[in-house]
């Protein structure tokens, strides 16, 4: 059922290569991991994101998605397998907007550009553009304690896409949101896959927001998280909010949500 | 790069968060004073007097009032006296830099200390027992063993502020920097952030509000310190502390040592809401909890 797009079998030790030019944007080789507690959280997870697709994983909480992400971006090693990616090129949009509070919104923008040595001209250029991109404009000189949620995520996706990364890992950033301000947030996101062209790998458990934002969905099942389903999703792009009423999403929807249910036993 | 129309529902959402949070989002948006901001402190100050004059004329037995003196004798023979006042004004000065120094030296080195225990896991756990130990012991004990060592003087007055004030610095230095959210590690770890840049840029803002409040509890402290200092030291110059003992020990200057206690408390009420306004001025921003009233 899965598409095991690559497979190297004598490779088990833990390693990572940069990703050639022309390959994947990001590639899974049966990666499993076992934390030293003995939990196992991943068991022999294979797959790829090719330039130009979004990725969405869609698991039941606890099942290991959010592992699966800290071992792609290099936070985690894995037990076993191996990942391939360009590791000095990934943005990392996480779980709470973890915006440094005593930093402005553009402050908190600039921060990636000037960990990594850029001029303050040029941060200022590269703050300007991302922070046109998401509207937050005549919001720089605020401090995140006078943002909403929504806003501050939007600081938080500013801040990731100053760099301009070919690959984005999302760890089901817009959870905390409520339900009006996670769709929007869904669609802006679309929207920004859809300009920038950048690779998205997104970890979520909501169904709408997962078949709303992506190419493909997997399913993956309760600890020790295996991917057990796999769909593709045709709608083009852009994709407008009444899609959600669309009786092919429904169906769509549908099916992964049975995958799901399949996948908490 | 290709544009995007900005999305307007965040604009309106944006704009109707901040008019919602203007009262603490803008800094201009000050608390403003309302009556009982001035009513109430008047009146426990009126109510206050009242009960130290009704002490001084007749809450006292008649042999015994001499010992409470009515304000405006205090005031006379205290403040308005120049002679004795420029005498305690010299006192209280030396006092001031006894505590500032000691404050300072406490700051500087309890900083050092918690940030080198934050760097190393062998540093804290080594050095902690220490300040732990420094903090509980009795002060009072230690300090003629200090002015019998440093000959009574100015330093020895100095590293008593320095013993009292500084394990607040450690703890609240150290409590701040590992109190540091892990998603904000994650994200220096994934741009590959040195020791030095994680400091500076994080732990170091983060824990800033931990540390000021360390600030105002030392500055009170030194200010304690260094009272406590003069009484033992009798060599050298006077500070507030030596007068006040040596006021305490003549019927006749009884008022000047309420002059000089009023003083005394003057200098730690300054001392202590310098550093609140410090802190205002330096998180007052960005942080929540900042509302200090100075």
């Amino acid at each position: 059922m899965l598409c095991v797009s690559f497979l190297c079998m004598e490779s088990v030790r833990s390693e990572r290569v940069l990703a050639d030019m022309d390959g994947s944007a990001l590639e899974f080789n049966r990666v499993s991991m076992v934390f030293p507690d003995g939990t196992e959280a991943l068991q022999d997870v294979s797959f790829s994101v090719e330039p130009g697709e979004f990725v969405t994983i869609v698991g039941p909480s606890g099942c290991g998605k959010s592992t699966l992400l800290r071992i792609a971006s290099g936070l985690l090693d894995p037990s076993s397998g191996s990942v391939e990616v360009d590791q000095e090129r990934i943005g990392y949009v996480f779980q709470d907007a973890t915006l440094m509070p005593w930093r402005t919104v553009q402050g908190n923008v600039e921060l990636i550009p000037e960990l990594h040595g850029y001029k303050k001209t040029e941060r200022q250029a590269l703050t300007k553009a991302v922070i046109d991109l998401v509207g937050l404009n005549g919001f720089e000189k605020h401090y995140p304690k006078s943002l909403s949620g929504g806003m501050k995520m939007r600081v938080s996706l500013a801040r990731t896409l100053t760099l301009r990364p070919p690959v984005f890992l999302f760890d089901e950033p817009f959870g905390a949101l409520d339900e009006i301000n996670r769709e929007r947030l869904n669609e802006e996101t679309q929207e920004l896959f859809k300009n920038e062209g950048f690779a998205g790998l997104f970890i979520t458990h909501s169904i709408p927001e997962a078949v709303f934002m992506s190419t493909r969905v997997l399913v993956m099942s309760a600890r020790p998280g295996q991917l057990v389903a796999e769909f593709d999703v045709p709608f083009k792009f852009p994709r407008k909010p009444g899609l959600r009423f669309d009786p092919q999403f429904a169906e769509l929807s549908g099916k992964v949500s049975k995958a799901l249910r399949g996948a908490y036993t | 790069m290709s544009e995007i129309p900005v999305p307007d529902h965040a604009m309106e959402e944006a704009v109707a968060d901040v008019a919602e949070g203007a009262s603490v989002a803008t800094p201009a948006a000050r608390r403003r004073i309302t009556l009982v901001d001035v009513a109430g402190p008047t009146l426990i100050f009126a109510v206050s007097l009242g009960c130290w004059y009704w002490l001084s004329y007749f809450g006292m037995s008649e042999n015994r009032r001499f010992l409470v003196p009515p304000l405006h004798e205090v005031v006379q023979e205290g403040f308005l006296d120049w002679t004795n006042f420029s005498i305690m004004l010299n006192a209280l000065w030396l006092t001031t830099q006894v505590a500032f120094w000691g404050l300072g030296i406490a700051i500087v080195l309890g900083m050092t200390l918690a940030i080198l225990m934050s760097q190393a896991r062998w540093v804290e756990r080594s050095a902690w027992p220490y300040a732990v130990a420094l903090q509980s012991f009795p002060i009072l004990a230690l300090v003629p063993l200090i002015g019998i060592v440093f000959d009574y003087n100015f330093n020895a007055r100095v590293l008593v502020c320095i013993i009292i004030a500084i394990f607040p610095i450690i703890n609240n230095t150290l409590f701040g920097i590992q109190s540091v959210e892990s998603g904000h590690h994650d994200l220096l770890t994934l741009h590959n952030a040195s020791r030095w840049t994680r400091l500076w840029k994080l732990q170091l803002p983060a824990a800033s509000p931990a540390i000021f409040a360390g600030f105002r509890i030392s500055a009170g402290l030194s200010v304690v310190g260094a009272i406590v200092g003069d009484f033992f030291f009798r060599k050298g110059d006077k500070g507030i502390g030596i007068l006040i003992d040596q006021y305490a020990s003549r019927t006749t200057t009884l008022p000047r040592l309420y002059a000089a206690t009023i003083l005394a408390g003057a200098l730690g009420y300054v001392v202590f809401s310098g550093f609140g306004f410090l802190t205002k001025a330096v998180t007052g921003k960005w942080h929540e909890s900042s509302d200090i009233p100075g």
